[in-house]
């Protein structure tokens, strides 16, 4: 057992030999995982951080063992997806693999459901071992490749696994979150056919569309019909193709674990792995083991000089599965995610100009998308409040002017208006004196007249007598 | 289990050893290769012996000032730390509330506690809403749980604790402890606890529950849950007792040793929060705490899970619809804005017409008046003619006349 028991018994008692206890659990896990005590930590919050000495036992220690505990209960989950033309061995691997008939002639395998249309179809199984429970989703695709005309058969895997992200993306993005259960594709064998040669192209292009969606792990099926020299010149050639045509295949994480660090390399050396299946157990030397029976001998499943279905297994379940299922979720499934909303969020705007925006969340854009207009429309309405303001004065001046124009002209023709009645008294008051003058004078030589003829008169008067 | 399912599900029997088990090993390695990180909040008066606490529980000198009586407000001193035992490095940041209790005002205290535990709780939010994310190296600073000390005085809770923790019991796990035990008599504590805990349930606070739905736990679990809430002594101080050298306080009637079960509940403290359940009290502030502030967050900004014919949002919809009534909203302002301008404008065009029109009028009747001014020239102007041509016709007539008289005189003189 891999797990220490008695340290959840957590009695007294077993505080001082915990510590103890603690290495053991340790050394006893199946990766050895040596903490770099350089780790650097991200110090966001505010606090400086301050490495601190321990000086007695605390007992945090134990928190891996409380999260062990936690997953135990909770149980694990995994989807594994198979595609690869019908004969190549597919089920009869799975069922190696798993040691258990999950294909079976009630199930029956993708290639004996061969359909007009490629489909892509999941069973889910669920398996114990050791107090862990396991739900596996098997996904295959009955009728990839099999047409003879293959254009666009891998759509339907495409659709499938988007379908799962969207859907994850969906209840991660629910206002109430219960459950979510993991459906997403974690991990894809593609099974070549082992025609020593080198890919075909529906390989090359299967993979192509798919690097940036799934862990892909090629596997060259039905190994046992090359012999070890085939098999190497085969491998060699498929890894070119492989960087020839950036195919991104699942990597392995990395670590700075020695012995860790040998084993990745060793896997390394033997990709694409080489695996033969086998639903018999045949005996051999005394032995009992899965393998396929030739006249000439028998190939062995599980023999690493055979083939790699040991390594493929070891890598696969024992000790990567964990990681496959981060990176999908770190890496495929984010990609994904970013893309869907940042198109949802830049609905018809310029991408380009949005690019180094990817930054935040659709809603801290709106947000700001906000602000911005508020802000513009504060500019357009001062420029508005300006050219207004501008035409307003101009007007007023207008007004004024015309005003102070107008009132000229008045005040002017007053005054004329005035000169002209001046004139005109003075006029008058000097034709009124010189016709006064004139009636005096008038009045004078009358006078004079009158006198004049008064005395003429008594002359006239006197002459007579 | 892990979820629910309504696909068929088989259960089949494994013919040998495959491997899976090492999952959750594969689970915890990577855990502790990432780290482990633990908040924890610390809200007690002034005073009441938290940092020396903290100092305790994690057998490490903490550096901390002590603090003064007079801050005007409560504030929040957050400080993280890096520390390692065995294998298992854990990023711990403790919270301190420096003033808490010291006011005369007490009604505030709570709010920059809560704000503080909100403002962590939208951080991640804003992480989690990001388009570009990286959750997984995510500095977590949410509070995973909050120990709240009270004090010692043997009869009840005191009304800013009982509002305090109110506010808090949503938002953050609360593990009520009675700090300074060693002033408090065996007896007088048991009563103590009984009142506090019955103070608790009858004004509805949620403290945290030990869980005790895992097997390998509920023993422990369920009978801690009896013990609440611990009465701690923290001291970083070491006594010689017997031949060993312990943590204690030393009085002149005798040593109270921390780890001692029977003077306190300083270990019970320590494993419950430390060695059993630090993993579940992370659980529980993610998939409980943070996640009703998520709901209420995001139903205050309008997202709904269903539309009104109960059919489920995908994600697009939602924000394609939040993005519509925005543009929609922006739009409207807009057009509000350029409408309230078009009005003024009509508006002050009208008042200058008037303006315009009324000097127009003023000035048209200035016009007739003077009009009629020079008509009345005009007219005396004539008058004065007529009567001047009259004067020189009387004139002249007189003249011509006078011109004749002297011959007629003359001709009389002759006769």
């Amino acid at each position: 057992m891999s797990h220490a028991e008695g340290l959840e018994g957590s009695s007294e008692a077993d505080r001082n030999s915990s510590m103890m206890a603690n290495s053991l659990t340790v050394t006893l896990l199946n990766i050895q995982v040596i903490c770099d005590s350089s780790l650097v930590f991200n110090t966001g919050s505010g606090g400086e951080m301050q490495q601190k000495n321990l000086e007695g036992y605390v007992g945090f220690a134990n928190l891996p063992n409380q999260v062990y505990r936690k997953s135990v209960k909770r149980g694990f989950e995994f989807t594994l997806m198979v595609v690869g033309e019908s004969g190549l061995g597919k089920s009869t691997l799975i069922n190696s693999l798993f040691l258990t008939d999950l294909y079976s002639p009630e199930y029956p395998g993708p290639s004996h459901r061969i359909k007009k249309t490629v489909k892509v179809e999941q069973s889910k199984v669920l398996v114990k071992e050791g107090g862990v429970q396991l739900l596996l989703t098997i996904v295959d695709t009955p009728g990839f490749g099999d047409a003879v005309d293959n254009s666009d058969c891998w759509q339907p895997v495409i659709d499938h696994i988007d379908n799962k992200f969207e859907d994850y993306l969906n209840s991660e993005s629910r206002v109430n979150r219960r459950l979510m259960p993991d459906n997403r594709v974690h991990c894809c064998l593609y099974f070549i056919a082992p025609s020593g040669h080198g890919l075909k192209p529906l390989d090359i292009e299967f993979m192509k569309r798919l690097h940036e969606k799934v862990n892909i792990i090629p596997l060259i099926a039905k190994a046992d019909t090359m012999t070890p020299e085939e098999g190497q010149q085969f491998k060699k050639q498929i890894m070119r193709e492989i960087q020839e045509h950036k195919i991104r295949i699942y990597e392995f994480p990395e670590t700075d674990d020695e012995e860790e660090i040998k084993l990745v390399k060793k896997i390394k050396e033997r990709l694409p792995l080489a695996v033969v299946g086998s639903n018999t157990i045949i005996e051999v030397n005394g032995k009992r083991v899965r393998g396929r029976e030739y006249p000439w001998g028998v190939a062995e499943v599980e023999n690493g000089e055979h083939c790699d279905f040991t390594i493929l297994r070891n890598m696969l379940i024992r000790t990567h599965m964990q990681d496959l299922k981060d990176v999908t979720n770190n890496v495929h499934y984010e990609n994904y995610r970013s893309r869907k909303l940042a198109a949802v969020t830049y609905n018809g705007a310029d991408n380009n100009r949005n690019k180094g925006q990817l930054t935040k969340s659709p809603l801290a854009q709106m947000e700001e998308e906000r602000r911005e207009h508020v802000s513009k429309m504060k500019k357009m309405e001062m420029e508005m409040e300006q050219v207004f303001e501008m035409k307003v004065k101009e007007k007023i001046q207008k007004l004024k002017d015309s005003e102070a124009e107008l009132q000229r002209r008045h005040e002017q023709m007053k005054r004329n208006l005035e000169a002209q009645h001046r004139e005109l008294e003075e006029k008058k008051r000097q034709h009124e004196d010189e016709k006064a003058q004139w009636e005096t004078q008038q009045r004078q030589l009358e006078q004079q007249k009158l006198e004049a003829s008064r005395t003429l008169e008594k002359n006239k008067k006197k002459k007579i007598f | 289990m892990c979820g629910i399912w309504n696909e068929e599900k088989r259960n089949l029997n494994l013919g040998g050893h495959v491997g899976f088990d090492s999952l959750p090993d594969q689970l915890v390695s990577k855990s502790v290769t990432q780290g482990f990180c633990f908040n924890i909040l610390c809200v007690g008066e002034t005073g009441i012996g938290k940092s020396t606490l903290m100092n305790t529980l994690f057998n490490t000198m903490f550096e901390n000032e002590e603090a003064s009586h007079y801050q005007n407000s409560v504030y929040l001193r957050p400080r993280t730390y890096d520390l390692q035992e065995s294998n298992v490095h854990l990023k711990l940041t403790i919270v301190d509330t420096v003033g808490f209790g010291d006011q005369i005002n007490k009604e505030d205290s709570y709010k920059p506690i809560v704000d503080y535990i909100d403002t962590q709780f939208e951080s991640y939010l804003q992480e989690e809403l990001k388009i570009k994310r990286s959750l997984f190296n995510y500095h977590d600073t949410r509070i995973h749980i909050c120990l709240y000390f009270i004090a010692p005085t043997g009869h009840s809770l005191k009304s800013l604790d009982l509002v305090t923790m109110k506010k808090l019991d949503s938002k953050v796990n609360i593990i009520p402890i009675i700090a300074k035990a060693d002033t408090i008599s065996k007896s007088e504590l048991h009563k103590f606890k009984i009142k506090i805990m019955s103070e608790l349930v009858s004004n509805g606070v949620q403290i945290y529950q030990f869980p005790t739905d895992d097997e390998a736990v509920t023993e422990i679990n369920a009978s801690m849950n009896a013990h609440l809430p611990f009465a701690v002594v923290g001291s970083v101080d070491e006594v010689k007792v017997g031949n060993k050298t312990v943590r204690a306080r030393q009085y002149p009637w005798g040593v109270v040793q921390v780890e001692n079960e029977s003077h306190c509940d300083f270990v019970k403290l320590r494993e419950m929060l430390i060695r059993v359940n630090m993993e579940d009290l992370r659980e529980q502030t993610h998939a409980r705490h943070y996640e009703l502030y998520r709901r209420c967050k995001l139903e205050e900004m309008g997202f709904k899970d269903t539309d009104p014919d109960c059919q489920p949002f995908s994600l697009q919809e939602t924000y394609e619809a939040k993005r519509k009534e925005f543009l929609g909203d922006l739009q409207h302002k807009e057009e509000g804005m350029r409408q309230m301008f078009v009005s003024k404008v009509k508006e002050t065009e009208a008042e200058l017409k008037e303006k315009e029109r009324e000097l127009h009028d003023k000035f048209e009747q200035l016009k007739r008046l003077h009009q009629e001014e020079k008509r009345k020239v005009e007219e005396k102007r004539r008058d004065l003619e007529e009567e001047m041509n009259a004067h020189n016709r009387k004139k002249v007539a007189a003249e011509t006349l006078a011109l004749a008289q002297p011959l007629k005189k003359d001709k009389d003189r002759r006769n």
